[in-house]
């Protein structure tokens, strides 16, 4: 049972090495939790010959070291350990094969998913604790009219993660705890400061750890070798140029398309069978519907009927009023009020009442 | 909260005399071995004590003791340094095991990229190298032979002595890593018949940053460091005093106490016995092959050997899995895949290794602690 801070119990705090995560670890051990903190190792960390580091942006030996000397200063035991297996089943390759088949994957909700709050509980219990956090900006309430967990916006609107969180499960949030999600960046920043941690002025990380931004088209053919080329065409059937795959390609995307145009042509739609690429005009962006599958409620079953809510498309998207109707096969139905542009497969659509988190799906 | 240590094997806590002697060296003994005046003879001597001390413990001459930084540059020293001497002569073959140290594998991964050619000799799951299979590999090309005396992970011994006489009667160098069984077993050169030995004063009660290499009179060497006349032109530098003063000691010490070496074995059997008794599904890796006395490998069923570690450390049982990688994750161990353990296997088994300072009643408490720390790992639900 979720419980406040009135007594204390052992947590497994994951920790990235970056501010919010070390911040989260030390609120819970200055209330006197028994922490635990584990850092994930998610990728080969080793380099090559000359001692070369991988790629990434978060998860490095470096962020690995900064997490390490956060446990060091703060007093409680960090272990790192070893993802990688799970990281490239779970998360890397659904990666590879979603832009294989032309969407546009999100993987950073898989490995919350998938990997920090399932293998991570898992872990935890392993480990005779009782809950696992983490340094994600949301918050999770216990209902007790219901007797259900709730997952809620975090306090500081601008940094809120909940988008990314949207797959946990009644299980998972009965476990979760997310203690920087009731604060402001800058009072995260502040607490860190205060506690002397070399991370307070750490840069937030933005980019997907395993990939440098605009090097995914070079990481996909790595995986899975060379994409078959194919024509760039206009909605009005016209073939304009041609592409070396439909990996190089997102929904909206206006430049890189190697077609000259008097009026600005954006990627419309994407076909991985016929590795057909079309473009038109901004307006045949817009889309008042979409289909999302697998879908999550956060309740822990869809609701009887259709529901009136905010969905966001994307993690920067400004939510927009929508109606949900839940189909089966945890797919759901999602009307828009106006149409929306650059709905893109692939991507998650989460969906809001109020504050709260309803559930969300991968947009088909 | 008490907490034991049984991870011997990475390193062991220096014996007070040991400290007591180091101590003594850095304050009062601090003058340059290669100084003429009396600051300068204080040191050398304390120098020339320590070559002796650990050549004794071998069967040595101090004249063939190097002082190095451990047994990765021992290990570096001996196959670069003969690399680089023999390879004029077109032998650029070498064999070692596949069980062997990092210290050796990567220095063979580096001698492959100068265009060396390396055999890795397979162990079964005795995790003892055959004889037969190095007279199976072995040329008249073959220049270095490799075998680790005793493996780190699982503890077992390698016939070093009759792998030497092979090696030699194809006029290759031999060179064995000994860094896990000097002072655990008897270690003697000319017993062994190897022309270069490795070893590292931190496994048995000496400081870290102190070892040796020993190079039987006569073998050719290159320099393992390029400077002045240190180490009769073996290794420039002026030479770490008070580590190797360390070293020295604690060999000393190894000598004269050859009695804890049965008492390590019993415990040992015992807490192996004690194991498979009170868990179910457990295994000794390399059971039945000869072990030095102080290491037990044990596999698990139905359990990540990392989540283990972890669980046991929060309950003040410190072991390990073998060997650590950079950042220190875990990997599959490579020496339980060279002995041809199933997959899970690799990943499922701890090593607990004994020292001086272990007590009946540690191992007791261990025995106490498993079978709830292991059950409660197997309840995961499996994804």
């Amino acid at each position: 049972m979720r419980t406040g801070s009135e007594f204390t119990m052992r947590i497994v705090v994951a920790m990235s090495g970056g501010v919010d995560s070390s911040v989260a670890a030390a609120l819970l051990a200055a209330e006197g939790h028994d922490v635990i903190g584990l850092s994930m190792q998610l990728y080969d960390q080793s380099g090559g010959a000359a001692g070369d580091l991988r790629f990434g942006s978060c998860c490095t030996l470096d962020d690995l070291s900064d997490a390490r000397r956060v446990a060091g200063a703060l007093g409680f035991p960090h272990y790192i350990v070893n993802f990688e297996r799970r990281f490239d089943e779970e998360v890397v390759s659904d990666f590879v094969r979603e832009y294989v088949a032309g969407r546009t994957p999100i993987p950073c909700v898989h490995c919350n998913g998938e990997l920090k709050f399932a293998s991570l509980v898992d872990r935890a219990h392993g480990l005779g604790a009782s809950a696992v956090a983490t340094g994600h900006y949301a918050q999770v309430e216990h209902d007790a009219a219901s007797n259900r967990f709730r997952l809620k916006r975090a306090v500081d609107r601008h940094k809120d993660q909940s988008y990314f969180l949207f797959s946990l499960t009644q299980a998972q949030l009965a476990h979760a705890r997310f203690p920087v999600g009731t604060l402001h960046k800058d009072a995260v920043r502040e607490e860190a400061r205060r506690l002397g941690l070399r991370v307070a002025d750490k840069p937030d990380s933005q980019e997907l750890c395993f990939v440098a931004a605009g090097a995914h088209a070079a990481f996909v053919e790595r995986r899975a070798g060379k994409l078959p080329a194919g024509p760039v065409r206009h909605r009005d059937g016209r073939v304009l140029g041609g592409h070396d795959g439909v990996h190089r390609f997102t929904i909206g995307q206006r430049k890189g398309l190697g077609v000259s145009s008097p009026i600005p042509l954006y990627v419309v739609d994407i076909d991985a069978d016929t590795a057909t690429v079309t473009v038109g005009p901004r307006s045949a962006l817009d889309r008042i519907s979409l289909t999302a599958s697998k879908v999550n409620w956060i309740a822990g079953q869809p609701p009887g009927a259709a529901v009136r809510a905010s969905a966001r498309i994307r993690h920067r998207h400004q939510e927009a009023p929508a109606t949900i109707t839940p189909e089966p096969g945890a797919r759901a139905h999602v009307v828009f009020d106006t149409p929306q542009a650059a709905i893109t497969p692939g991507q998650a659509v989460v969906f809001y009442d109020g504050e709260y988190v309803l559930g969300g799906g991968w947009i088909d | 909260m008490p907490r034991a240590y049984f991870d011997h094997n990475a390193t062991t806590p220096p014996d007070p005399t040991v400290v007591a002697a180091m101590v003594r060296a850095l304050v009062d003994d601090f003058g340059n071995p290669s100084s003429v005046h009396h600051f300068g003879q204080c040191a050398k001597a304390l120098l020339d004590e320590a070559r002796s001390s650990v050549a004794d413990l071998i069967g040595a001459e101090p004249s063939e003791i190097v002082f190095t930084s451990g047994g990765t540059e021992a290990d570096n020293f001996a196959l670069r340094g003969a690399a680089e001497a023999l390879e004029a002569g077109g032998r650029r073959h070498l064999i070692a095991t596949a069980i062997e140290h990092e210290a050796v594998l990567n220095t063979i991964k580096a001698l492959q990229r100068r265009g060396w050619t390396a055999t890795l000799l397979p162990v079964g799951a005795s995790g003892v190298v055959e004889p037969a299979a190095l007279s199976a590999a072995i040329t008249d090309r073959t220049a270095i032979v490799s075998v680790m005396h005793a493996n780190n992970e699982i503890g077992t011994i390698q016939p070093v002595a009759a792998l030497a006489a092979i090696a030699h009667a194809h006029g290759a160098l031999v060179h064995t890593d000994a860094v896990q069984s000097v002072a655990k077993i008897a270690v003697d050169v000319r017993a062994l018949g190897v022309d270069l030995l490795s070893l590292s004063g931190h496994k048995f009660n000496g400081p870290k940053g102190a070892g040796a290499l020993w190079i039987k009179r006569g073998t050719r060497l290159l320099p393992a460091m390029t400077g002045g006349k240190h180490e009769r032109n073996r290794r420039g530098g002026t030479e770490n005093v008070p580590g190797n003063v360390g070293l020295g000691v604690a060999a000393r010490l190894a000598r004269q106490k050859t009695g804890e070496l049965a008492r390590l074995a019993a415990l040992r059997d015992r807490l192996e016995r004690g194991v498979l008794d009170a868990v179910d599904g457990t295994a000794v890796n390399g059971a039945g092959s000869p072990r030095v006395p102080n290491t037990t490998n044990i596999g698990f069923e139905g359990v990540e050997a990392e989540s283990l570690l972890i669980a046991l450390d929060l309950e003040g049982f410190a072991v390990s899995t073998g060997s650590a990688c950079s950042s220190g994750t875990l990997e599959p161990s490579h020496v339980l895949r060279a002995m041809g353990l199933p997959a899970h296997r690799t990943q499922n088994s701890i090593r607990i290794s004994l020292g001086a300072g272990n007590t009946d009643a540690e191992v007791d408490a261990l025995l106490a602690a498993l079978p709830a720390v292991v059950g409660r790992l197997r309840t995961l639900v499996r994804r």
